[in-house]
């Protein structure tokens, strides 16, 4: 069989199509009909010819096979240092073969080479920092994807999150109406504590346009009103856009290079729209990545710059923190072991360790900060980057991942995990609940309101009031 | 037999070695592409020179990098092996009193004990490296015959040239040997892995420009070494 009904070579473009393949229960028939799905050899080929270029090509070819790459990788360590996770042989065995046979794979390789991109790496371009020609095996997983995606060899979850981009333009099905009827009933809700809470929608030449990402409205819409909370708190003049508000790319896991264009272009479009002095993204680190640092490429700007400035959550926090915007109750701090998760797309990929211990130094009391082992730039991944956390079919090897976050975090004995990073977030949630190591973990965002010194004048009046009596 | 292959051929090795290496510099260049290797090539010119230097030079530091840092002995073979290749030939009196005898160009010389040691260390760190592929699980696993064939041809210059040196009556196989793998060494390096005498350094400019410029350089921090 050629193409199967669920499983083929053509992306989701459709609502029929994207729920005829949600209710197909785990993928059980999508990943019985890609067992037979034919692989497209010359058209394989001929996309390789035309974007294999000399970079990826170099470091397939001169790589030394020295193995220096092997303790670089977290998944050679806690897999037993097993040689088949050496970074160099999951690349070299993978794509590195398809390029020797010109493209002339067959389905049984093609199914091997999906288990590798996606189960065996999360993109979290550590190797790249270790070895002698500088050679990021993360970035080659990423094109050895885009190339399955091609060919239908994609897990099922991606196929729908990749799909839930192109019909929703978003990683899940948030439509405008939901989303905005979201913003509405977090700024409602918030009335009592936050009198006067607003989440403006399509406000033009604001100082800040924030965006976010799609399980935020889905599942944690508290996450948007705690920031709308910080934003009313240090004084901002922001808003969110109606349209062109979901930061993560799920297509950018999954390989679909075209759904990654699409969705970033309608995140430009609506700063181009709406032209804020700046954008501020949520606590994700793959949203970060997708939209403001692999985003513009995707979209055709060759000096790599989103239309407006473009921060990171901590970026925000920690110019807010300095210039006073947000000040803490330095009653409140955190005064229990605690620990940082470095996410390795804005951090190692876009630099923002020291930004990120600013932080901590305004909300941590001194002396309760244990870094983990290695840390910043160093840091290894949380165990479920790269889409790895999404996918149900590598679930096993997944859990077998956590392993060295746990041990990472056990070590340093802290008791509370920040984590700004959905991925990351996800991850240490999961491995706590896997392994019950006794910590908790959270997202800046709940940390900062429950140490804000909030002004007078923003408290609920009979707050006001019953402390004026004090 | 002597004279052809001290004249024309070492001409043509030299020839065909530099020529090949500019070839696949250009070539390697030509092939960069903003769009698919996602970085601004062209743009922060600063931070992208700065990038690329800092990658190159972190790099050919002894210890300069994390990574030779948390190798030390596969580090010190690195080195011991590379400057008995690279920095031994250059600086070898023999050498140096052809070219002299030939150009009228001369340049400081090492002593002759120095030279044997770094030759002796060089061949040493070669044999090592070998050993080290078929010791360690994670490297056996990596290495090809063309692994292996790049560092026959790679020490046997050194093995000659260290017996020739040392040769005493008027026997010249050994240099004319040592002529002759010189040469297969010199053609070698742009078909081969040894083309990373040029390769190493585009490579190593390259990811240096992109965490310099767009992963994290501009906000002051890059590849972290």
């Amino acid at each position: 069989m050629p193409e199967g009904i669920y499983c083929n070579k053509r992306p989701i473009t459709n609502e029929d199509d994207l729920k005829a393949l949600l209710s197909d229960t785990r993928g059980k028939k999508y990943y019985e009909e890609m067992l037979s799905l034919d692989v497209d050899r010359e058209k394989l080929w001929d996309n390789i010819q035309k974007t294999c270029k000399s970079r990826t090509k170099t470091w397939l070819e001169v790589c030394a096979h020295c193995g220096l790459c092997a303790d670089s990788c977290f998944l050679y360590l806690v897999n037993d240092r097993d040689p088949k996770q050496v970074p160099s042989y999951k690349i070299q065995s993978t794509l590195g073969e398809i390029i020797r046979r010109k493209g002339d794979v067959d389905n049984a390789f093609m199914l091997h080479a999906m288990e590798v991109a996606w189960s065996q790496c999360t993109c979290c371009n550590r190797c790249a920092m270790y070895c002698p020609h500088g050679i990021d095996v993360g970035v080659m997983m990423g094109y050895l994807r885009g190339l399955l995606y091609s060919q239908g060899f994609v897990p099922w979850e991606l196929k729908i999150g990749a799909g839930m981009h192109r019909v929703y333009h978003a990683q899940m099905d948030v439509t405008t109406e939901d989303w905005v009827e979201t913003c509405e009933w977090m700024a409602e809700e918030q009335q009592d504590e936050w009198p006067g809470l607003e989440i403006p929608i399509d406000k033009e030449d604001a100082d800040i346009m924030y965006t976010c990402n799609a399980r935020e409205p889905k599942h944690y819409p508290e996450d948007l009103a705690e920031a709308a909370i910080l934003f009313r708190i240090a004084g901002e003049n922001w808003t969110v856009p109606s349209e062109g508000w979901e930061q993560t790319s799920l297509c950018m896991f999954a390989g679909d290079w075209e759904a990654c264009k699409m969705q970033v272009k309608h995140v430009y479009s609506a700063i181009e729209r709406l032209r804020p002095k700046r954008v501020i993204g949520t606590e994700c680190g793959h949203a970060h990545r997708g939209t403001v640092v692999e985003g513009p490429y995707w979209a055709g700007i060759p000096n790599g710059q989103p239309p407006a400035p473009y921060m990171h959550y901590v970026q925000w926090v920690a110019e807010a923190l300095r210039t006073g915007k947000l000040k803490i109750d330095p009653a409140k701090r955190i005064k229990q072991p605690v620990t940082y998760q470095d996410s390795c797309n804005y951090i190692r990929n876009w630099g923002l360790a020291d930004t990120a211990r600013e932080i901590l130094s305004y909300i941590v009391e001194p002396g309760y900060l244990h870094e983990m082992t290695p840390n910043r730039e160093h840091n290894y991944c949380c165990g479920g980057g790269g889409g790895f956390n999404g996918i149900g079919r590598f679930r096993p090897q997944r859990n077998k991942a956590l392993l060295t976050k746990r041990d990472q975090i056990l070590s340093t004995g802290a008791k509370l995990v920040i984590a700004p990073c959905h991925n990351c977030w996800d991850a240490i949630r999961d491995l706590e609940e896997e392994y019950q190591i006794g910590i908790t973990w959270s997202f800046l965002k709940p940390l900062l309101i429950s140490m804000v010194i909030v002004p007078e004048h923003l408290k609920p009046k009979e707050d006001a009031e019953e402390e004026g009596e004090e | 037999m002597y004279a052809f292959l001290t004249g024309p051929m070492l001409w043509l090795s030299f020839a065909i070695c530099i020529i090949g290496c500019g070839y696949r510099a250009v070539k390697y260049v030509q092939g960069l592409n903003w769009q698919l290797d996602r970085v601004p090539y062209g743009f922060f010119r600063g931070l992208a020179i700065a990038g690329a230097l800092k990658s190159i030079f972190h790099w050919l530091t002894p210890y300069g990098s994390r990574s030779w840092r948390v190798k030390p002995l596969y580090a010190a073979a690195f080195f011991l092996l590379h400057i008995g290749l690279v920095l031994v030939p250059l600086f070898l009196y023999a050498h140096v009193m052809v070219v002299a005898e030939r150009f009228g160009l001369s340049w400081p010389t090492l002593p002759g004990g120095l030279a044997d040691t770094l030759t002796i260390l060089a061949l040493a760190a070669g044999v090592f490296i070998v050993l080290r592929r078929f010791a360690l699980p994670e490297v056996r696993i990596l290495t090809t015959a063309h692994d292996l064939w790049i560092m026959v041809i790679s020490l046997a210059p050194l093995v000659t040239g260290f017996v020739a040196a040392h040769q005493t009556g008027e026997n010249n196989a050994w240099l004319l040997a040592h002529i002759v793998t010189g040469e297969i060494w010199l053609i070698a390096i742009p078909f081969t892995k040894l083309s990373h005498v040029v390769l190493f350094f585009c490579s190593r400019a390259q990811i240096g420009v992109d965490f310099g410029v767009k992963r994290g350089g501009q906000h002051g921090s890059g590849i972290v070494w």
